[in-house]
């Protein structure tokens, strides 16, 4: 088996959604910390790696990859025998992975923006973009409780690259006053403690800690 | 032969609207996969979509929705990526399942240039042709500021695109696949507006491409149902 180098930060949602894959599957990787507060994703040698200079990327041999979803589903697919099964075969697998990017995460991402990271950086949090982005995101959630009133995850009945998707977004979120619209809806909160529990994702919040 | 003999027997029913960009984007890959269906147009001015008899087969009231025998599926790449996956081995190779050297890495490049439209292409396009057609359709004009701002960002990802085809003829590589398809409909709109000279025809490999793939039979038939009622600025 080529040798996996994982180029990203343990802070970067998107390289989570990587890492979480791959302790998923057990398959052994390098993780090379890219240094994006001075800039390192935006420029040379990273830049030929992911023209959009942005974390994480992947190489597999000669192989080279970025955006998460690609990177995951990539994985999933070489790795299918390995670990978790991350995929099903199904096709309403395929809608499920969309609603996740296309939904959920435009809303989730803004909130974490708005109520975690621009904190960080010395900017104000926007009291007018967080509540018309949890409006958004509660109409998602609401299709989210119906759905999982009908599976046990939001691909079907097993644990799958959908749930896995959601991960890094909703730690942000879990730490924030947006908690409160998942913690309103009994389905979806079970989901979240449930996925939230996995060991693979504990692996991903330890990197954080080295 | 049997099974595809059953399989015509119950038609693909796509739910939509000819002029919907996402709509084209399903109409556009039938066609490269030579499949029959049948269309059932969704009447988007009468609020259809956002009624409870369509919101229990597409719970955020978005077309197109494509049912296959007891199969209901929506959001359109999703929908796309099941249809090229399911006729893999028919019509044109949009998954490049079929290349002969490498077929993994192949597949893989056409992953990783499909989530590029959806995640930078399409949030920059998606404004500027909503600003030109939907908004001035709905009585409003169209506004400028929001249309340069995106323009701005449509160009910085197009300058990548410019970069990427000098090394391979399509996006993932050098055969047309689903990456290249499912930016033709919005780039189709684009194209009748103000935009397009600077934004693409000042970019000769995007030029090129772009001519390329919106020059294919299969979406030449689906052009033909894309027409908002612009006006002229």
């Amino acid at each position: 088996m080529a040798a996996i180098n994982v180029h990203g930060s343990p802070f970067s949602t998107a390289s989570q959604r990587v890492f979480a894959t791959l302790y998923e599957k057990d398959v052994d990787f390098e993780f090379v910390n890219v240094d994006m507060r001075s800039g390192e994703h935006k420029k040379e040698p990273f830049i030929s790696l992911n023209p959009f200079g942005q974390v994480p990327a992947y190489q597999e041999g000669d192989l080279t990859l970025f955006e998460s979803r690609a990177i995951t589903d990539h994985i999933a697919q070489k790795f299918a025998s390995k670990g978790t099964p991350l995929t099903t075969g199904e096709p309403e697998m395929k809608v499920w992975l969309q609603v996740e990017v296309n939904h959920f995460e435009p809303a989730s991402s803004q909130l974490g923006w708005e109520q975690v990271f621009k904190p960080m950086f010395g900017m104000t949090t926007d009291p007018a973009a967080v509540e018309a982005n949890e409006a958004k995101l509660s109409k998602v959630l609401d299709v989210y409780e119906t759905r999982l009133s009908k599976s046990k995850y939001l691909g079907g009945d097993q644990f799958t690259l959908v749930d896995l998707h959601h991960l890094p977004n909703i730690q942000v979120l879990n730490g924030t006053p947006t908690k409160k619209l998942f913690d309103s809806r009994p389905k979806l909160s079970a989901w979240i403690a449930d996925v939230t529990a996995r060991p693979a994702w504990s692996k991903v919040l330890a990197m954080q800690k080295q | 032969m049997a099974a595809q003999e059953a399989e015509a027997a119950v038609p693909l029913k796509l739910h939509g609207a000819a002029m919907s960009a996402c709509t084209a984007r399903v109409l556009t890959c039938l066609h490269e996969k030579g499949l029959d269906f049948e269309f059932v147009p969704v009447d988007l001015f009468s609020g259809e979509h956002k009624l409870p008899p369509f919101l229990s087969i597409s719970p955020f009231g978005l077309i197109p929705v494509l049912q296959d025998g007891d199969l209901t599926l929506f959001e359109s790449r999703a929908i796309t990526a099941y249809i090229a996956e399911k006729y893999k081995d028919t019509g044109s190779d949009l998954l490049l399942t079929r290349h002969e050297a490498g077929p993994a890495a192949a597949a893989a490049a056409v992953k990783v240039w499909t989530e590029v439209e959806s995640q930078h292409f399409n949030p920059a396009i998606a404004p500027i042709v909503y600003q030109y057609f939907v908004a001035s359709m709905q009585g409003g004009s169209p506004d400028q500021a929001a249309i340069d701002g995106h323009a701005e960002k449509l160009g910085k990802v197009l300058d990548v695109y410019e970069a990427r085809l000098e090394k391979s003829k399509y996006l993932a590589g050098d055969s047309y696949s689903l990456a290249d398809l499912h930016h033709v409909p919005y780039t189709y709109y684009l194209m009748k507006t103000p935009v397009a000279a600077s934004v693409v025809g000042g970019r000769p490999r995007v030029k090129a491409w772009w001519e390329d793939i919106s020059g294919r039979p299969a979406f030449l038939k689906v052009a033909q149902g894309m027409e908002f009622v612009a006006k002229e600025k």
